[in-house]
């Protein structure tokens, strides 16, 4: 690919340094070159490639991009995008040995899932103040309930240990968790019920006696507030590695450089005389350890980078949402707060224009105005 | 916690009324009474007024509260 090749574009990777690191595609840095923004040239040469798209995991490269834009994406990923998760536990009994709030807050980070349109049609709940709480609607909260009770196994043997036959109900797992719809949940969520994302997570161990009952409220927040509210496992990017051989590496030389560099970076090709020689395989597996640096046999002879417009995202959900749709989220979230910024922008500029206008008909009554949203 | 109530007797004793044992399943009469969980044998005690403190089963002294039934609530944080 051409860009590979673009020393502008090369982040310079080596022993002890980084060079080379910020990007240069700015008006009035290079003489004569016109880098202003220019939305024909970024639809032209912007590209998304899938290397991988399973509802868990998402991993994708952004190309031409530049890093504030793959940064701010990645930000919002995990911490601006509305989540629902438990918020509020009413424990009516809870003889277990997990104390109350140590459960609660475990309840809190079990991840949830359900239909995807009644989640997105789902309402913010508004806390009020502490002397007036607002009331929880059908529209904003989730009630879930967790009621379990460890027996022991009337049936079990004198001699055994093993509590899965010892006792009944002695683990609580998250597919305990029972979701009670209310009002207009109980079309909504009529196909795909609100549960956990993985029902094997194991909140509590009971004995026999033991019993915890209690009742949750979930609400929709965002990863800013509190990580429970995060829906990315972690949504994270690197840089496309650059290897470049400078003179070619021959023979055994070739399969010592191969493992200075994970499997598959480097191949070691039969060249026209008959001799090996070290090729660049497949860059994307490496992991930019900088080994080869530590080598005085290929001093000079490679150069190491990675490519400064090229992100390799890697987005793993929790399970409520899919990979690929919270990395859209994310990008309409960021449209939307641009928006909001455009128009916050406009109202300070009429509202400046506006007490300039006031300003000046105070001292000159008479005078004739122009149009009002002439800014200077 | 120890096995079932009335299969650790050694003596045959004749079952009494108010006895623990396997008819203790019932409701006590009174309506005052508090249940309080005895430290050795963990099993529910009924206490009235006045009444000496002490568990029916094995004779400890020492009797826990119960946990409230009234509901707590609690952040998820």
């Amino acid at each position: 690919m051409p860009a590979a090749t673009n020393h502008r574009n090369i982040v310079g990777v080596n022993a002890e340094t980084v060079t080379n690191v910020s990007s240069t595609d700015f008006p009035g840095h290079w003489p004569g070159e016109d880098h202003s923004w220019n939305i024909k040239h970024f639809r032209r040469t912007f590209r998304v490639k899938f290397y991988r798209n399973t509802p868990l995991l998402s991993q994708f490269d952004l190309i031409h991009t530049d890093a504030a834009i793959a940064n701010t994406l990645r930000r919002i990923m995990i911490a601006e995008v509305p989540t629902l998760a438990i918020e509020s536990v009413y424990v009516s009994n809870n003889t277990s040995i997990i104390q109350d709030e140590v459960l609660a807050h475990r309840l809190g980070l079990v991840p949830l899932r359900g239909d995807k349109d009644a989640l997105k049609g789902l309402s913010w709940y508004l806390r009020g103040e502490d002397s007036a709480p607002r009331e929880p609607t059908d529209e904003d909260t989730i009630v879930l309930h967790l009621k379990k009770t460890c027996e022991r196994n009337p049936d079990a043997k004198k001699t055994d240990t093993d509590p899965d036959k010892l006792y009944i109900n002695h683990n609580v797992y998250a597919s305990d968790i029972v979701f009670e719809p209310a009002g207009r949940q109980i079309k909504s969520f009529a196909h795909d019920p609100i549960r956990a994302a993985n029902p094997d997570i194991l909140i509590a161990k009971l004995r026999p006696g033991q019993e915890i009952d209690l009742t949750m409220h979930c609400i929709k927040g965002i990863g800013q507030d509190h990580a429970k509210f995060s829906p990315v496992a972690t949504a994270s990017y690197r840089l496309l590695p650059d290897i470049r051989i400078k003179k070619p590496i021959r023979g055994k030389a070739a399969e010592r450089f191969a493992a200075c560099f994970p499997k598959g970076v480097i191949a070691v090709r039969e060249g026209e005389d008959g001799e090996k020689e070290a090729v660049v395989d497949n860059v994307r597996n490496d992991t930019v350890s900088r080994e080869v640096l530590r080598h005085n046999e290929f001093k000079g002879i490679v150069e190491l980078g990675r490519v400064r417009d090229h992100f390799i995202f890697s987005v793993e959900s929790t399970g409520q949402f899919d990979a690929d749709e919270i990395f859209l989220s994310a990008v309409g979230t960021l449209k939307a707060k641009t928006i909001n910024l455009k128009r916050d922008i406009y109202k300070m500029l009429r509202k400046q224009a506006l007490d300039a206008k006031r300003a000046r008909e105070a001292e000159n009554p008479d005078a004739d105005e122009e149009d009002v949203m002439d800014t200077q | 916690m120890s096995s079932t109530p009335g299969s650790q007797r050694e003596a045959y004793q004749p079952p009494a009324a108010g006895s623990s044992g396997v008819g203790r399943s019932y409701a006590p009469a009174p309506a005052g009474t508090m249940f309080y969980l005895c430290a050795e044998c963990g099993v529910k005690v009924g206490i009235n007024k006045g009444e000496p403190i002490r568990c029916k089963e094995c004779g400890h002294r020492i009797l826990y509260k119960q946990r409230t039934t009234r509901m707590v609530q609690f952040e998820a944080r």
